[in-house]
């Protein structure tokens, strides 16, 4: 079974698992983003577990009511999405309200008084949910992890789209809306709260409408990838675009691309990766995984990707960025070297020339380093020769130059204006000569009344 | 009719079975859920105090994958030794602790913060997990082995072996605990100066860091890990309002745990149909709500109770005071004692007059201000004690020192003063008040300072 077989039998199912999948990511990262600047990411994990007390509870509450007669059954599906959104509306927001309140009360620390609401409301939920699973028809199973891959069958009226596709696209509609409605005010009262009161800005309104679109997306999510995965689709696409840029409105645009993609990936690999593992395993029947799992995990993978090898903030690039620096300054101290062999050489008698090799050999056989920056160096021309026979071309020349006057001229600049030993000039200018452009060096120079020799006496190149 | 009493009384046989303890498997239950009890209550007060409660929560979520790894690799190595839980928790215990590892990469090395990096680890080693799962669940070993009873616990179903494992470790972790109190304490108030002292403060956070992974992975198995947190931050938080030395709230917290983890078990028991996981974590939110209400140190009653007295008292010296500021022009300020004090007889109206209170709050206090033996009714009005008479001078004091200051240390208006001294007033003790003296040395030769500004009201004036 080669690798892309499974996708041969790709149905419409399929396309709207990702579609729906997709909506729910973009729908959380909205919310996820600011969530995520505020500090606030474990509150999310929270109002994703205390929510399912809320839609177990107006699950309850519609049930019974149609069987109390209260209402008739052809409106119960209408009334019981109507009462679970209300339901984990309220219970999510009621829920961050109970945390601030104990940290105020009890002077609890604010994540401990955090874990004791939500694991309490939650406990609360799933003792409901299976007291009485035999009763309603739900499982606490599917509340749970969701149903992704069977929300699609249930479509709305006669045509194609599902209804998990409609609700999640109007929340991510709203959420879209209130975003770019409200986007002054929740930039500001993430980044700079204190500013944000001064200015008008009710904080406090700000931070529970935040709580209450979040929990109105999480239930809108809840139904294909559950209550549990959704903290992942809230904070993991926001934290990917956070590692790539560090501009807000383009870290929103790329937290739903990357929730996009990884609703494609997920599914794609749920359905591609089991084939391959499982039968190492012993059991080749098994065809496909949990799609929002899968989703969850790619969202991860692309996390991860973002944090190695992010273009910016990536490790990999920093690792890059500091070795290309190594190999720089590498190359400039060998150019430095052999500029300073070529200043005191006085003859070339072949004691001298011996002397010159030794030298050579000692600068570029140092560190890997050094080898490396002076095999760049020939390819860029600066020096001829191989081994120890090195000799500097013209271009070598002149870059050599301009690193010498560097040299000496902040030595020249430390002597002028400090009072420090002899020694300290040389040190200081072995590292700061890496790092003076042309612009600095004329002023040095101006600074200075044009000298002719370094503190030592020897002479410094011309520009 | 019957058939509902049938009901209780089967439910009220199961529970006086419980409670006394007749199933031995509930005695093993009960034992080895309420020894972890006291080991998470424990750990946590520590992890609390660390300020790294949600790390648990990571903690047993991202021990999902490693199990249902553990499972599969065990299942293709040797058929049928899947079931055994030593091998799916050591396959939790690799999965957590990578999972806290690439916590302590990602705080570490990128901009992210701390709690966005467990919401991210949490997220993706869950789905990754939930995915794994799914597919076990489907094969037909994967079902028998009850995987998903690490997500939602089976405490009441628990196998002795098991019962004796949690036992065993939590027993080592509350001896651990006890053993290296003095230095968690310390590395969790100042870590700098635990260093300083010598003690490794990272092989020390290693240590509590492995404490934690391991209470929260025998807890999966009692309560599952979606609340096996619970076990954790519950007790700690609870303690917290009982006091807020760290020795008792260790203890407190232990105890709390113990305790919610056996009535937890016990209620299951005589319960079988509810989830057990969730009865042990509703015992804990109970009793953590109790706490909140009644705990000494921080507790709303008590401090409802404490607050009503401070007011109380507070009512009683300014009526005393203006029992003072009434009689006080009767009489030259150097002859004033509290005998020629309780000689005057102060119509009600005049005092309510003075004070500014409504009548229905002048009532109660003059009520308490009787029973407290200050104040006397006779026929023509209110008269001080000879206690009240003393304290009335006292309370007056007070009141003109502050005054005092304000007038000459700050550039207060003299008409303001009187609200100033009427705010701190209530707070100084005798301390501040030998000191206030000191720093007014003026005012130290006259026993009560007179009032910097008008007293309307008074006895020789005549304002109604």
């Amino acid at each position: 079974m080669t690798f892309l077989e499974p996708l041969q039998t790709w149905a419409r199912n399929d396309t709207w698992i990702v579609v729906i999948g997709a909506l729910a990511a973009m729908a959380c990262a909205l919310p996820g983003c600011f969530l995520l600047l505020r500090r606030q990411s474990m509150m999310g994990d929270a109002i994703s577990h205390t929510s399912l007390l809320g839609i177990v509870a107006a699950f309850f509450a519609s049930h019974y009511l149609v069987k109390l007669g209260v209402i008739s059954a052809a409106t119960e599906p209408l009334l019981r999405h109507v009462a679970m959104c209300l339901g984990a509306v309220v219970v999510g927001v009621m829920s961050a309200w109970l945390a601030e309140s104990l940290q105020k009360l009890g002077n609890v620390e604010s994540s401990a008084a955090l874990g004791v609401v939500f694991t309490s409301l939650f406990a609360l939920g799933l003792l409901l949910i299976r007291a009485v699973a035999d009763d309603v028809h739900i499982d606490p199973d599917c509340v749970l992890y969701g149903t992704i891959e069977t929300s699609v069958l249930e479509t709305i009226g006669a045509s194609d789209v599902p209804r998990a596709a409609l609700v999640n696209g109007v929340v991510l509609i709203v959420n879209l809306v209130i975003t770019v409605a409200f986007f002054k005010e929740f930039r500001l009262s993430a980044f700079d709260p204190a500013l944000a009161t001064t200015l008008g800005i009710s904080v406090n309104a700000m931070h529970y409408g935040l709580m209450g679109v979040t929990a109105m997306t999480l239930v809108a999510a809840f139904e294909s990838v559950g209550s549990i995965l959704v903290v992942a689709m809230l904070i993991i696409p926001a934290a990917t675009a956070f590692l790539l840029t560090k501009r807000l409105t383009v870290m929103i645009g790329l937290s739903l691309l990357v929730g996009v993609l990884s609703s494609v990936l997920g599914h794609l690999a749920a359905l591609t990766l089991p084939p391959l593992i499982f039968p190492y395993f012993g059991m080749p029947d098994v065809h496909d995984a949990s799609s929002a799992g899968m989703m969850a995990a790619a969202a991860g993978m692309l996390f991860i990707a973002a944090m190695l090898f992010g273009p910016r903030y990536g490790l990999a690039s920093q690792v890059l960025h500091h070795l290309r620096m190594q190999v720089r300054i590498a190359g400039e101290d060998v150019l430095g070297r052999l500029y300073r062999l070529g200043e005191t050489a006085n003859g070339s008698s072949l004691g001298d020339e011996l002397n010159r090799r030794q030298i050579v050999r000692q600068i570029v056989a140092k560190n890997w380093v050094s080898r490396f920056a002076t095999w760049s160096l020939g390819r860029r021309g600066c020096v001829t020769g191989r081994g120890d026979e090195l000799h500097l071309t013209d271009q070598g020349r002149d870059a050599a130059r301009h690193l010498v006057r560097s040299h000496r001229l902040w030595e020249s600049f430390l002597a002028k204006h400090f009072v420090l030993g002899e020694g300290r000039f040389h040190d200081s200018a072995e590292q700061v000569e890496h790092f003076l452009d042309g612009e600095l060096l004329a002023e040095l120079d101006h600074d200075l009344d044009r000298p002719g020799v370094d503190p030592h006496g020897r002479a410094i190149p011309g520009s | 009719m019957s058939s509902v009493l049938g009901v209780v009384d089967s439910m009220l046989e199961l529970l006086f079975r419980a409670i006394t303890l007749r199933d031995y498997n509930t005695r093993i239950v009960l034992g080895g859920t309420t020894l972890l009890g006291i080991s998470s209550g424990l750990v946590g007060t520590f992890l609390v105090l660390r300020k790294r409660a949600l790390a648990a929560d990571v903690v047993s979520h991202s021990a999902l994958p490693g199990i249902a790894i553990a499972f599969l690799v065990a299942e293709r190595l040797s058929p049928g030794s899947g079931r055994s839980s030593s091998i799916l928790l050591i396959g939790a215990f690799v999965s957590s602790l990578l999972g806290m590892g690439m916590t302590m990469c990602i705080r570490r090395w990128t901009r992210i913060k701390d709690d966005a990096a467990l919401a991210i680890v949490l997220g993706l080693f869950f789905g990754l997990g939930m995915a794994l799962f799914t597919v076990v669940q489907r094969t037909a070993t994967g079902n028998a082995a009850g995987l998903q009873h690490f997500i939602f616990g089976k405490a009441a179903s628990i196998v002795a072996a098991d019962v004796w494992l949690i036992a065993e470790v939590s027993a080592v972790v509350t001896l651990l605990c006890c053993a290296l109190f003095k230095e968690l304490s310390l590395l969790c108030f100042d870590e700098e100066f635990a260093a300083a002292r010598g003690y490794h403060t990272f092989v020390l956070d290693g240590i509590l860091t492995l404490m934690a992974v391991t209470v929260t992975l025998i807890g999966l198995q009692s309560v599952g890990l979606l609340l096996v947190v619970a076990l954790l931050l519950i007790p700690p938080t609870a303690a917290r309002f009982w006091t807020h030395h760290l020795t008792s709230m260790a203890l407190i917290a232990a105890a709390i745990g113990g305790l919610s983890c056996g009535i937890g078990v016990l209620l299951s028991a005589a319960f079988p149909r509810l989830a057990a996981g969730a009865v042990i974590v509703l015992s804990g939110a109970v009793l953590f709500v109790l706490s909140l209400l009644f705990g000494r140190s921080h507790g709303l009653w008590p401090r409802w109770r404490s607050q009503r007295e401070f007011e109380q008292k507070i009512g009683r010296s300014d009526l005393l005071r203006a029992c003072f500021e009434y009689i006080e022009p009767l009489f030259n300020i150097d002859e004033i004692s509290a005998r020629k004090l309780q000689s005057v007889s102060i119509p009600p109206s005049r005092l309510l007059n003075i004070g500014h209170w409504p009548e229905s709050h002048f009532q109660r206090l003059t009520a308490s201000a009787e029973k407290s033996g200050l104040l006397r009714f006779s026929s023509d009005g209110w008269q001080l004690t000879m206690d009240g008479a003393v304290e009335a001078m006292n309370v007056t004091r007070q009141h003109r020192l502050w005054e005092l200051y304000l007038l000459t240390q700050t550039d207060l208006d003299p008409r303001l003063v009187d609200r100033g001294a009427d705010g701190i007033e209530h707070a100084l003790d005798s301390d501040q008040l030998a000191r206030l003296e000191g720093l007014l040395s003026a005012a130290s030769d006259q026993r009560i300072p007179p009032s910097p500004h008008v007293i309307t009201g008074a006895a020789n004036s005549d304002s109604t």
